[in-house]
């Protein structure tokens, strides 16, 4: 070639490229998707024909669905606090697991109170009216926090700095409240009003379920309304749309930030307290996991999408509780249980293999 | 400089990519080298010359400890003193150093000394896990001047790991309460690993018997999570439940850091439900088990029992009442033959340095330890000319395990060449709330000494 050492990189190109139109990767990814329907629907197939005296009943199957639904409100809750965030500025904040962990810790102190008081269970409904409010002012407290001290400075850096700072801040409140309240887990009272099983036929589950459902569907209701049909609401699409054309328009950006970051921590805040009266425990470490699970949900919803926070966050906690019975019992592997984290981060993957839009794949104009 | 790699292509630095390149590599290459020469240094093993006039050989490897005049005995502790099971170190702490406190015969407060030298507590956390046993067992085994070590708290973090590396550097390590059978099995058993905890194999034999004589019970489930302390009883309790007519109908297992048992919970529930759900797990996830369960109906008739891993101050307040009618086996603490001395001097000494009632179950243990191995040192130690002392570490590990019915708090010890020193042991069940990290005079319901040899 004329041009020598500028020649050389084009032809490596030219190579490269014509290796991807090979239909190589279709191949990869078909013959994925195969081993994947492979598995599971042979996994679902052998459990559901098991014979009669291992066969699981069908009430066992809608229990779990129940325990399901209850942790996916819960995930579903935080997933809403990633997917505005992402909607408006574009960028994962990994430190809100903390902020729900924040929220929870907030409303311990009080709750540990008016439990070893009695209060909880003489007046239940005042002292959780005190608790959810403690927590949402302590996880919008942090929220806000963040969004001033770290994220601020780093609307316009590129993608990666922003993403490092949330992982950073993540860490920094997880240390700080150990450092402050102790690594150990505590325990957390539930008032005797939501304590105690329903029995209706065969299938029976905790109060606390469906109490959580309803709780977080409503807030999840009242969020859609706020968005849609509010004015903030509607300066938060402007800016989650176009930011430097939402502030020519006069939209004041950064009071529209803080005010999603605000509700993302109300959020938090609601799951925070709902986690803690479910399984009874707080701890400085409790937002990790279910961060990443809530992260995973709102990326199977499709981020950036305030119905696909909900939708995915539903699916993941079904198939969270559903999903290991389902496919391991019949191939009896030994405590199907263990794997619920295999669950949970193998449809993280293949989501972002095969779909990384999600399920409501948020197109441009749609997003929130 | 990494951008300036990308920027190959471009005029008139076309040499400096190939330069940085070299550059690079060079410096890759020096730094690799470094890092093999530090690693390779590290393994030299340590041995403190200047033997004195005297029996001990100091020239063959492990060597000698060699402790300066007026200096202190260095003595390590390798406890859970960190993290979610923290009650259960500083428990086994505060046992250490009401030891080196009784060094003078009288709890007051003021430390005794060993041969005319004081006593020096070097404190690490093993995080209850095989990498905290890992990093603070090599932070130790590194300091030259560690005589002997008090731990591990936890079975994981000694299993394969602290045993390994003390045994290397010739440190001889007593645990107060690592109780999997596997640390002294013949094949597993590492030579300088010694421990007054009881042996696993007992406590599972005890808890069948349990279930099967006072619970009637016919069938159990049990649930661990993975880490040889658990597996080590929910194995020896199917072995001597099935022995004995009872069927575990499965063994289940669960992550250590898991809050959410109720999908589990719900499956164990499904009929026929077990009588007995064993889950000898760690705290929380031992009293989260217990207060989810109360919210399962199908488990109403099911006894769930917990284990001494269990027995730490952070159980009552997350399980709450839901485990009121439960069981937790642990070390008979009403036992000890040591009764009158715990009862009248340790514990009203141990309530002033801690503030509070005992928080776990091994203190006892922890101090009965930390004695064996002052009893040793004094035997073996030196006394040099200019007042120094020279231990050995070799002779230190033979008069450890030669200890031949010492007096302790909780029994008579001799310590076998397979590491065991508490032989004959007495288990007991208590029923909860009436436990004794609540309160320590608190009674068992059911308990049994059995000796090592006639249990499975």
């Amino acid at each position: 070639m004329a041009n020598g050492e500028r020649g050389a990189p084009t032809v490596a190109v030219r190579t490269l490229s014509r290796f991807e139109r090979l239909p190589l990767r279709r191949i990869v990814l078909l013959g994925l998707t195969v081993a994947i329907v492979l598995v599971v629907g042979g996994g679902i197939a052998k459990t559901l024909t098991l014979p009669a005296g291992q066969r699981l009943s069908w009430s066992f199957w809608v229990n779990l669905t129940i325990i399901g639904l209850a942790l996916g409100s819960i995930y579903a809750l935080i997933a809403l606090g990633y997917t505005l965030v992402y909607g408006i500025l574009r960028m994962i904040n990994f430190a809100h697991g903390e902020v729900f962990m924040a929220g929870a810790f907030g409303s311990f102190f009080f709750a540990t109170a008016y439990g070893a008081s009695g209060f909880l269970n003489r007046h239940p409904l005042p002292a959780l009216a005190i608790l959810f409010a403690s927590a949402i002012a302590v996880s919008v407290g942090v929220a806000v926090l963040l969004e001033r001290v770290a994220y601020r400075r780093l609307r316009n850096a590129p993608r990666l700095v922003p993403l490092i700072t949330a992982i950073g801040a993540s860490l920094f409140l997880q240390n700080t409240f150990q450092g402050l309240f102790g690594a150990e887990p505590r325990g957390y009272p539930r008032p005797s009003l939501l304590t105690g099983t329903v029995t209706t036929g065969s299938v029976s589950f905790d109060k606390m379920d469906p109490i959580v459902f309803i709780t977080a569907l409503v807030m999840m209701l009242a969020l859609q309304f706020f968005v849609k049909r509010t004015k903030t609401g509607k300066s938060m699409r402007a800016v989650a749309e176009d930011r430097e054309i939402a502030s020519l328009m006069g939209i004041d950006v950064d009071r529209t930030v803080v005010t999603t970051f605000v509700i993302g921590g109300l959020l938090a805040g609601v799951a925070g307290v709902l986690y803690s009266l479910t399984f009874g425990t707080v701890s400085a470490t409790m937002g990790f996991l279910p961060g990443i699970a809530a992260f995973t949900a709102a990326v199977l919803g499709g981020i950036g999408s305030i119905p696909g926070a909900a939708i995915g966050g539903l699916i993941l906690g079904i198939a969270e509780s559903v999903g290991p019975y389902l496919l391991l019992e019949g191939v009896h592997a030994p405590s199907p249980f263990e794997l619920k984290g295999v669950v949970t981060f193998s449809i993280l993957v293949l989501v972002l293999i095969f779909r990384p839009g999600g399920i409501l794949g948020a197109g441009e104009v749609e997003k929130v | 400089m990494w951008y300036s790699l990308t920027r190959r292509g471009s005029r008139g630095r076309k040499g400096s990519a190939l330069r940085h390149r070299t550059r690079f590599s060079t410096i890759a290459v020096v730094g690799i080298i470094a890092i093999i020469g530090a690693a390779c240094a590290n393994n030299s093993s340590t041995t403190n010359g200047g033997s004195t006039s005297g029996a001990p050989d100091c020239n063959t490897p492990p060597g000698c400890v060699t402790v300066a005049s007026g200096a202190p005995i260095e003595i390590g502790t390798l406890l859970a003193t960190t993290g979610a099971t923290k009650s259960l170190g500083l428990d086994s702490l505060y046992g250490v150093q009401l030891a080196v406190d009784y060094l003078d015969q009288t709890f007051d407060g003021t430390n005794g000394q060993v041969d005319g030298h004081d006593i020096k507590l070097v404190n690490e956390t093993d995080g209850c896990s095989a990498d905290g046993g890992q990093k603070g067992a090599t932070t130790l085994a590194a300091d030259p001047q560690i005589v002997g070590v008090i731990g591990t708290s936890c079975s994981s973090a000694s299993l394969g790991v602290a045993d390994t590396i003390f045994s290397n550097k010739g440190i001889t390590i007593i645990s107060p309460s690592a109780t999997n059978p596997a640390l002294t099995t013949a094949g597993t058993h590492k030579p300088y690993y010694f421990r007054t905890a009881h042996n696993d194999r007992i406590q599972a034999a005890v808890v069948a018997d349990f279930a099967i004589q006072v619970l009637k019970a016919k069938t159990a489930v049990t649930i661990h999570d993975e880490s040889p302390y658990t597996q080590g009883l929910t194995d020896g309790f199917k072995l001597n439940f099935e022995a004995q007519g009872g069927t575990v109908s499965s063994e289940e297992a669960v992550n250590s850091g898991d809050t959410d048992f109720k999908g589990l919970l719900t499956k164990i529930a499904q009929p026929p439900a077990p009588d007995v759900l064993y889950a000898p797990d760690f705290n929380p996830v031992c009293a989260l088990i217990e207060k989810q369960a109360a919210d399962v109906s199908g488990l109403a008739n099911t006894t769930i029992m917990g284990s001494d891993g269990c027995s730490d101050s952070t159980f009552i307040p997350i399980a709450g009442t839901a485990a009121n009618g439960n069981y937790l086996s642990g070390p008979d603490l009403t036992a000890f033959s040591g009764g009158d001395f715990y009862q009248n001097q340790f514990l009203p000494a141990y309530k002033k340095l801690a503030g509070s009632a005992p928080i776990s179950v091994f203190h006892a243990h922890a101090f009965d330890a930390a004695n064996i191995m002052f009893d040793a040192i004094k035997k073996v130690a030196v006394q040099g000319s200019d007042g120094s002392l020279t231990i050995s570490r070799v002779a230190l590990r033979d008069a450890v395990q030669g200890t031949s019915n010492y007096q302790g708090i909780i029994g008579t010890l001799t310590c076998t060449p397979l590491g065991d020193c508490a032989t004959s042991v007495k288990i007991g069940v208590y029923k909860i709330p009436n436990v004794p990290f609540v309160d320590p005079t608190a009674k068992p319901v059911f308990s049994e000494t059995k000796t090592l040899a006639e249990v499975k």
